[in-house]
């Protein structure tokens, strides 16, 4: 370390592996000052600048903002904000192509500025030594940050890092060609600069701070050293000029000697780098209070008059700077390059707004820059590996890059490549070689994703598998104990209604059922009720016969007589509805249809009981009564089940029953109604088609409507109760689903959004009950109203779709 | 008797070298992964059963037992030519039946219409939907492996599979597909 | 309005590939002029030939690929190929021997193997050593310097015997070859190597007039005149300087141990530079980019394999020069070169530095 310190002192430095000399082209615009703020007529500020994650949106359009007023607030460490370069009105916030090589859109925040510059209020800080740390960091971190040099890392997570810094390094080297934004900053702010490495120092502690500058700035060089003049822990180590000497890692092997390990970070090897205008930028907002709204652009290049530097505000158009210095381009034919010529891209339109990172727009002539293709084979020359600073092997990477094999490039350390593109400007055969190793990144990265989806979904699926044969073998074994404990049950206590055996009934029923079952007709969970006490098992066996033959059979009566004899006022609504007996036996298939869904549905709750130990007694009734409602399914082998639970009443189901047949009996007939008044002028077979998507609908929200009513009879709960119960079962189901770290926040936007659906559900339903005109004319409880609602919605959505149709 | 000599050493040489390649075939033998988990490891695990097969796993036994290899239709063109690399066969093209259509996509359920059926759950491979009985279902998009398994069974047609959008994120340096445009 | 749109750098050193060729091309003049001042117009026809002959079968076998036409056969990779052929030929072999070499080189040994850039083996040493096994009479009918030759004979005769197998005066091959004092002689090498087959020592064999007052009479001006053109390219950063060192390296220790251990029966260390291909094969053939090594360390390696290779066969082998021979070898060993002489990259392993 002593000998390293040594070394710097005696402006002996290092040497870093290969590099170029390309022509500089610097004295394009170095020989003019830095030309003034130029607001154009519309700002165009992207939200996210920087690397990370953009902030939360904080304005909204019309509002009026002030000059420095922040337009983002940071949601996490790695936001950043933006803020109003000026001050004036939110136009609008759109999409709009932003500065990536991509030329894709992003959110973008559109300020009209009102020409009057006022300032929002602003605390200036004469002496920041009086600030704790935090407070200076907190303060770079409000005024938006972010590395100006070209990665754009917001600043303060770099500053605010653990003791034990042995360099802070000033990278001055701005080794890009006709790039001297920094040089013009360093002549004209040295001072500022010089303030912000002391703040910089303040925050870090470093043994050595190392201003890193390359010889061909001889103006900036004598500039800094007499600003630091009067710090003897401020060193301006001027480097010889060679292309990339501005790379991170290259000059921290200039000055220091030291080699960044690979996927390592300089932090982890005591260092911290920042870009002067970095500093510029931390002084200004630390003592002035000034956020980063405004940065010193190169605009250069011989297809323009008066090339110069200028500072511009963040957001201005790429179009207003190059207007500013008179482009000489035919207007068929443009080149706009965002950077330098080695590293910088092409934008596809001259509206793209200057952010944070920009240190330079190129405007070329035409015979100025390698503008077209001419790629021919290589000849393995290895000039690329003579020039390459990484020290790695372009031309074997190229080979790999075009046949696609990504396991070859990885163990070339394709990914130490830092796209300087030293090997494509001095490859003979123009192989534009960075755009492969782009492309290959991109690609490998990508594939990484997928291999990472891939696996996951494998283990969700194989999870899935095992849960579903879990679940089957749970069921076989309580099947099995139900019937032992049925079969004690029946040995002791005689048959009802029957002169066999009592088991001898169950089995019957059992076999019956099950044929029941063949025929899609899933038994009701009414069949349930008995089993809260094992003594009524043979009841339960009687009613179960009963039902499969009713359903095997097709009767005309939709309901049995057992039911009827327990309530009549449903049963006579039902039969009004449904007055010849063809239709009525439609019905009954309808609600034996209808609940075998419900059955199924109701899985899933089944699952939530089971898997989930949560004790939330509100849920928990739910929940039982879904494990109830899914024995029910099964009524056979159920009969014995071993955990107490309350039961949902079966003239409850019963009612269900009916509404759902009445709801989808309304449902058609309106459906019908509708498809008669629309459909006729047009006559044509998708009358039929439309018709039948309607039916589907109406069918699918009856089916709701009757689980509606269900609910509501069982829980005997306002629609304010039941929504709030809803919410448990999401929540006890999506907490299977998925697991708990990473998507809570997924979650809860889920459920957020489920909520929201339902509310805008309810009026919609109120207005439909409204224009409802069959009314029941008996018995209007609670539930035939319910049910009423549930059908009106029904009704609504049916006429909904098909209209959309 | 020269010649007895010649054969009984050829032969002991032989004998000798044969027993010390059966020994090293033995004792250094490599034990390389299963075709069947090789060819499971290349498939895209979107368990979609376009194949033929009800997952990626029974489709990899099916290959390795001769089925021929190029039904896999999320994996395209690469994971045929991967996978005939490891068969050592010819790759073939996409077998016609599958939609030519390969781009990355993900389910998406239009919730205005979702009558919370949960025909979609029971069929998702992956559990990469919410939702519960008569409540709006939704996908969790990352988990969605783009299978399509769930479009069919939704009654009221509420799922569509949506090509994944290109962002600066998952921009694949791909110049020829930059838009041009100019707002004047 | 548009937009161009293309990838960074945009920014490039404006060199090309062709540039490239034609400056090797140029740099092989004044070992082509010394070959000239003591063999005659041979070698010139044949490079002639090999050029035109060179240029037809590339354009056919582009036109056959489908390839553009314009910027690869002028890319001059096939004209130094047939130039490096040409030189390598003995001045007066019949014509056909030249136009076989030349096709072989461009559509076997370059184009079948995918063109430029994909050749496994250099094209000139690869058809050169087929000639040479395929034809042994034709591609060993050295002429003697024409300062020993007995017959005087112009360009004309040179023409004419190259293309009918006589001079215009009806002389044959065997007779333009006898030397002033009566004998057919061949190369240096090949006369060392004969003479200490039959047991003389190295000075014995060297008061032969083939040898002339220093290393080998003309070989050593046209092997100087390589250098020189080598050392021009070098300067002018067109090869790089490793494979060419390394290997004049390792051919002078070479040289240099067994000439300690036995002086009879090994020449000078300047006798191996100075005679047969050794100028030509470090400068122009050993730095051929496509068949050779990449990296410095490899070069390195690849040159001095070359060397080696060169010391082993003219001494040990049994043809009297051996440059395409250990080239054609080492063009086999460079792909492994490569692999094991990988530079470390940067950032990576850094304890182990």
């Amino acid at each position: 370390m002593q000998s390293i310190i040594n070394r710097i002192e005696n402006n002996q430095f290092w040497k870093f592996h290969g590099g170029i000399h390309p022509p500089e082209q610097k004295f394009l615009t170095t020989n003019k000052p830095i030309r003034s703020l130029h607001l154009p007529e519309m700002l165009i500020i992207p939200i996210q600048q920087h690397i990370g994650v953009a902030g939360d949106i904080c304005v909204n359009i019309g509002d009026q903002v002030l000059k420095g007023e922040a337009l983002t607030a940071p949601s996490s460490p790695m936001a950043v904000p933006v803020h109003a370069p000026t001050s004036g009105t939110i136009e609008k916030i759109a999409l709009q192509v932003i500065a990536h090589p991509s030329g894709l859109s992003e959110l973008c925040i559109f300020l009209k500025p009102d020409h009057k510059d006022t300032w929002r209020e602003r605390n200036i800080c004469a002496d920041y030594k009086t600030l704790a740390r935090n407070e200076i960091v907190h303060k770079i971190a409000e005024a938006g940050i972010s590395g100006m040099g070209g990665a754009g890392f917001p600043t303060h997570i770099k500053v605010d890092s653990k003791p034990n810094i042995d360099f802070l390094i000033i990278n001055a080297a701005e080794c890009e060609p006709y790039i001297t934004a920094d040089d013009l900053l360093m002549r004209e702010h040295s001072a500022t600069i010089v303030q912000g490495v002391n703040i910089l120092k303040h925050l870090l502690i470093p043994r050595m701070v190392l201003i890193g500058i390359e010889d061909n700035k001889p103006d900036a060089i004598a500039s800094l050293k007499k600003a630091t003049e009067s710090y003897n822990d401020i060193h301006i180590c001027v480097l010889p000029t060679k292309y990339p000497t501005g790379g991170e890692k290259q000059l921290i092997r200039a000055l220091t000697g030291k080699e960044i390990t690979s996927g390592s970070l300089p932090i982890h090897q005591g260092i911290v780098m920042q870009n002067v205008a970095t500093c510029f930028a931390i002084a200004e907002a630390v003592i002035h209070d000034t956020p980063l709204i405004k940065r010193v652009v190169t605009v250069s290049g011989q297809g323009l008059e008066k090339p110069q530097n200028i500072w511009a505000a963040i957001g201005t158009p790429v179009k207003d700077l190059v207007a500013l210095s008179k482009s000489l381009q035919a207007a068929d034919k443009k080149a706009i390059i965002m950077g330098g010529p080695m590293m910088g891209f092409t934008l596809p339109s001259d509206h793209v707004p200057i952010v944070k990172t920009t240190n330079c727009v190129l405007v070329p002539s035409e015979k100025e820059l390698a503008l077209e293709n001419k790629e021919v084979e290589c000849i393995r020359c290895g000039q690329c590996a003579d020039v390459c600073p990484s020290r790695l092997l372009p031309q074997e990477m190229q080979w790999s890059a075009k046949a696609k094999d990504h396991a070859k490039l990885k163990e070339l350390n394709l990914f130490d490549c830092i796209d300087c593109g030293a090997c494509a400007f001095v490859c003979p055969s123009h192989i534009p070689l960075v755009q492969y190793y782009r492309v290959a990144k991109a690609e490998i990265r990508q594939q990484e994703l997928l291999d990472l989806k891939a696996e996951k979904a494998k283990a969700r699926f194989e999870a899935r598998k095992a849960r579903l044969e879990r679940e089957k073998k749970e069921r076989i074994e309580k099947q099995r104990k139900a019937s032992e404990a049925r079969r004690a049950a029946m040995e002791e206590k005689s048959g009802e209604g029957s002169t066999a055996k009592s088991a001898v009934a169950a089995a019957l029923a059992r076999v019956k059922a099950k044929k029941a079952q063949g025929k899609d007709v899933i038994e009701d969970p009414r069949e349930a009720a008995p089993e809260k006490d094992t003594q009524k098992s043979q009841v339960a066996a009687a009613i179960a016969r009963a039902k499969a033959k009713k359903a095997k059979a097709q009767q005309n009566e939709p309901v049995s007589p057992e039911e009827n004899s327990v309530h009549p006022d449903e049963q006579v609504e039902a039969e009004k509805k449904s007055t010849d007996a063809g239709k009525s036996a439609k019905v009954a298939a309808a609600i034996a249809k209808a609940k075998a869904k419900k059955a199924n549905s109701t899985k899933r709750d089944v699952e939530t009981s089971e898997t989930n130990k949560a004790d939330d007694s509100k849920k928990s009734a739910k929940v039982s009564a879904a494990v109830a409602k899914a024995k029910a399914k099964k009524l056979q082998k159920e009969i014995g089940a071993e955990e107490q639970q309350p039961t949902p009443i079966p003239e409850v189901d019963k009612k269900a029953n009916v509404a759902a047949a009445v709801a989808k009996a309304k449902a058609k007939k309106q459906q019908k109604e509708v498809g008669d008044d629309e459909q006729q002028p047009s006559s044509k077979p998708e009358v039929d088609k439309k018709a039948k998507v309607a039916a589907a609908v109406a069918k699918a929200k009856a089916k709701k409507t009757a689980r509606n009513v269900t609910q509501v009879a069982v829980e005997k709960e306002s629609m304010v109760e039941e929504l709030q119960s809803e919410e448990t079962t999401i929540e006890t189901t999506t907490e299977i689903i998925v697991e708990p770290d990473d998507k809570k926040q997924r979650i809860a936007n889920a459920i957020a959004k489920a909520k929201a659906k339902k509310q805008q559900a309810q009026p919609i339903a109120d207005m439909a009950s409204s224009n409802e005109e069959e009314l029941p004319k008996e018995d209007n409880k609670a539930v035939a109203k319910k049910a009423r609602i549930a059908a009106a919605v029904a009704k609504a959505k049916a006429k909904k779709q098909q209209e959309s149709n | 008797m020269t010649t007895l000599i010649a054969i009984l050493v050829l032969g002991l040489i032989a004998a000798a070298f044969g027993a010390l390649l059966g020994f090293a075939s033995v004792k250094f033998k490599v034990e390389g992964d299963p075709l069947v988990e090789q060819l499971d490891a290349l498939l895209p695990q979107t368990q979609c059963g376009q194949c033929g097969y009800p997952g990626c796993k029974p489709y990899a036994e099916a290959v390795a037992n001769g089925e021929s290899i190029n039904k896999c239709a999320p994996g395209g063109e690469d994971t045929i030519k991967k996978i005939a690399d490891l068969m050592g066969v010819e790759p073939e093209p996409l077998d016609a039946t599958h939609e030519q259509d390969n781009r990355p996509k993900v389910a998406f359920i239009i919730e205005e219409d979702c009558i919370g059926c949960t025909k979609c759950i029971a069929a998702c491979p992956v559990d990469a939907i919410i939702g519960a009985g008569k409540q709006m279902h939704t996908i969790i998009a990352d988990e969605c492996t783009g299978c399509d398994l769930c479009v069919a069974p939704c009654p009221v047609d509420c799922i569509e599979m949506r090509p994944i959008e290109q962002t600066t994120k998952n921009w694949q340096w791909d110049l020829n597909s930059i838009p041009v445009v100019e707002l004047d | 309005m548009a937009f161009w749109i293309a990838s960074s750098p945009h920014n490039h050193i404006q060199s090309q590939t062709s540039a490239l060729m034609r400056l090797v091309i140029l740099a092989t003049i004044p070992g082509i002029i010394a070959q000239w001042y003591f063999f005659g117009w041979g070698n010139i026809i044949h490079i002639s030939l090999a050029v035109v002959t060179a240029l037809l079968s590339e354009f056919l076998v582009l036109s056959l690929r489908n390839k553009p036409i314009k910027t690869e056969l002028f890319d001059g990779s096939a004209i130094l190929t047939a130039i490096l052929l040409g030189i390598c030929m003995p001045a007066i072999a019949p014509w056909w021997v030249t136009v076989i070499g030349a096709i072989f080189a461009i559509v076997i040994v370059k184009q079948l193997y995918g063109g430029l850039g994909h050749n496994p083996f250099n094209p000139a040493m690869a058809a050169y050593v087929m000639l040479l096994i395929s034809f042994p009479v034709e591609m060993t009918t050295w002429l003697p310097p024409l300062q020993l030759v007995s017959i005087e004979y112009t360009f004309a005769d040179t023409l004419w015997m190259i293309f009918t197998d006589s001079t215009s005066l009806g002389y044959s091959a065997e007779q333009l070859r006898t030397h002033i004092d009566g004998y057919t002689m061949a190369t240096p090498l090949d006369t060392l190597k004969t003479s200490i087959t039959t047991g003389l020592t190295v000075t014995e064999s060297i008061s032969s007039p083939v040898f002339g007052n220093y290393f080998a009479l003309g070989w050593e001006w046209i092997n100087l005149g390589f250098l020189i053109g080598g050392l021009f390219l070098l300067a002018k950063g067109a090869i790089h300087w490793a494979a060419p060192f390394s290997f004049l390296a390792s051919l002078f220790v070479c040289s240099l141990i067994a000439h300690l251990i036995s002086p009879d029966l090994n020449p000078s260390t300047m006798f191996y530079w100075m005679s047969g291909a050794t100028m030509l094969g470090a400068f122009f053939i050993l730095t051929d980019p496509v068949s050779g090594a990449t990296s410095v360390k490899g070069r390195l390696v690849f040159g001095a394999l070359a060397g080696l290779l060169v010391f082993v066969i003219r001494n040990f082998g049994g043809y009297p020069d051996a440059v395409a021979f250990a080239v054609l070898l080492c063009n086999m060993a460079a792909p492994l070169i490569d692999v094991y002489t990988r530079p470390r990259t940067f950032g990576h392993n850094v304890e182990m530095k």
